[in-house]
């Protein structure tokens, strides 16, 4: 269905890959130098995640380059931010720099997207909020990266790969989530891989569908490392984001975390509750896609299995084909819950919009 | 309620369980301290044995990669999905609102009082200068 009313929040919209050309001008001398030098100026550092060919990855109507006269902003306003009512739309921008084993390069890359991203995007666009894009294989310059960008507060959350060289809930990780926190940023894994590692437990699959698939897989992985390694005892105020994640598969992790942890709990003692709690109380889902079949009634009867009204964000995951025409919201949702998806649920995740929201509010 | 003798004290030593058998059910004796308790045999969750369980204290933490081992020797670990019941009271850890293993009375009798009961003499060689567990089901 349409969305019935204006003001809405959409957490998870994708902005396009810059070019080279256009990160080379956030660069420092050295770095220009060197990607012409090493002739690579020209590649695209595209990810082999969702590579942009693929008929999901843009919807058809969505795949048109911006119409005459048009700036790609002009293009988003009209394809992304005008038809769903967004009062504020987070923008993200998933480049392939962070598959890069070269850290120092791949550091120089993504400081040069967020550099964009603020400059290009942002500073011309009210509405639009900021993912910062950061590598989990490097903490030390994820930590850089975020203390160098924390005082602009129009990016209100890091966004990583879900799969990468480890689980995200590991304690090396831990630098990464204490800057996180300190600063009011929500950290976000977002559907993909770096492909250190093969997408399954049981090595590379053959077809685009079975790494689709995966992806759910890869989701209740980190959320259960997140859980296991303590990250939400040692962090109390940081909000775990799951971005394109679906989340039609949450009941049946909730039901099986909770019968394993009566019986594993002495391993892991911080554990000291339900662990079902504590991912209704931390983690949130981006509402695209929502993995449903069309009839109403089974997405209600799932939702009330999740048990909270308070873990879905609503998205759009635009350009992605998630939904066709402006039917982003799914059917037979109540309108309550349309009300805490859209509007209420952002701000109650995202510390950084519920000061903003304070500081309008009289 | 019948009380019936079910041991003789001397015969569990502090720290040590000893599964008995009352009225055709199977009850798990223990001896904390000197104090004696008594579950029946079958954990209210899956029905394992407790009687093959493990004897241990509560695993706590101050934080992730913190452990600590607390009230040593007063809880059991069920042998089938490592459920942890108080042996106190019969509560699980876990999940304490709705599991509680089932519980019985247990206390520790003079054999001099317990001459009076017809029960007592055909299983139990009773005499005057012993104490004995005696459980009510």
């Amino acid at each position: 269905m349409k969305v019935p009313f204006a003001g809405a929040i959409d957490c998870d919209l994708h902005l396009p890959s810059p070019s080279m050309a256009v990160l080379m001008r956030h660069m420092d001398d050295f770095w220009r130098e060197q990607f012409v030098t090493r002739r690579i100026d020209r590649m695209d550092f595209q990810l082999t995640s969702f590579p942009p060919n693929t008929p999901l990855a843009m919807r058809d109507d969505w795949r048109a380059p911006a119409g005459e006269g048009e700036t790609p902003l002009d293009k988003l306003r009209r394809e992304a931010l005008d038809p769903f009512g967004a009062r504020i739309a987070i923008g993200s921008i998933l480049h392939g720099a962070i598959g890069l084993y070269n850290e120092d390069m791949a550091a120089v890359i993504c400081s040069a997207v967020n550099d964009h991203l603020a400059r290009d995007w942002l500073d011309h666009e009210p509405r639009l909020r900021g993912s910062i894009l950061v590598m989990g294989s490097s903490p030390d310059h994820a930590v850089a990266e975020i203390e160098r960008l924390a005082a602009d507060r129009r990016f209100v959350q890091i966004i990583l790969p879900v799969m990468g060289d480890f689980l995200p809930g590991k304690r090396q990780m831990w630098p990464v989530y204490r800057a996180c926190e300190k600063h009011g940023l929500a950290v976000a894994l977002h559907a993909g891989s770096t492909y250190r590692y093969p997408p399954t437990g049981s090595g590379w699959p053959s077809y685009h569908v079975e790494d689709y698939i995966a992806q759910s897989t890869a989701f209740e992985n980190a959320i259960v490392s997140f859980l296991a390694e303590g990250v939400f005892n040692e962090f109390p105020d940081l909000r775990l984001v799951c971005l394109e994640s679906g989340f039609t598969w949450l009941p049946t992790l909730l039901w099986r975390l909770n019968k394993e942890w009566r019986g594993t709990r002495q391993e892991t003692p911080w554990l000291d509750r339900p662990p079902a709690d504590v991912v209704r109380e931390r983690v949130r889902f981006s509402l695209q896609p929502v993995d449903a079949p069309a009839d109403g009634a089974l997405l209600t009867r799932t939702l009330a299995h999740i048990g909270s009204d308070e873990l879905l964000l609503f998205s759009t995951d635009y350009p992605h084909a998630q939904f066709d025409g402006d039917n982003a919201l799914p059917e037979g949702l109540p309108a309550d819950l349309q009300r805490k998806i859209m509007i209420d649920n952002p701000p109650a995740c995202y510390p950084r919009l519920a000061a903003e929201a304070k500081e309008i509010a009289p | 309620m019948t009380r019936h003798v079910v041991a003789a004290a001397d015969e569990l030593a502090p720290g040590s369980s000893k599964l008995v058998m009352v009225g055709g059910r199977e009850i798990v004796l223990f001896n904390l301290d000197g104090e004696f308790f008594a579950l029946a045999n079958r954990c209210p969750h899956g029905g394992g044995p407790f009687c093959e369980g493990v004897v241990t204290g509560l695993a706590l933490s101050d934080g992730p990669g913190r452990y600590r081992l607390e009230r040593a020797g007063e809880f059991i670990r069920c042998p089938f999905h490592g459920w942890e019941f108080e042996i106190r009271t019969g509560q699980s850890y876990c999940d304490p609102r709705s599991t509680r293993a089932r519980q019985f009375n247990v206390a520790v009798e003079h054999g001099d009082a317990l001459a009076k009961g017809p029960y007592v003499a055909e299983r139990f060689d009773v005499s005057v200068d012993k104490d004995y567990v005696v459980v009510e089901v």
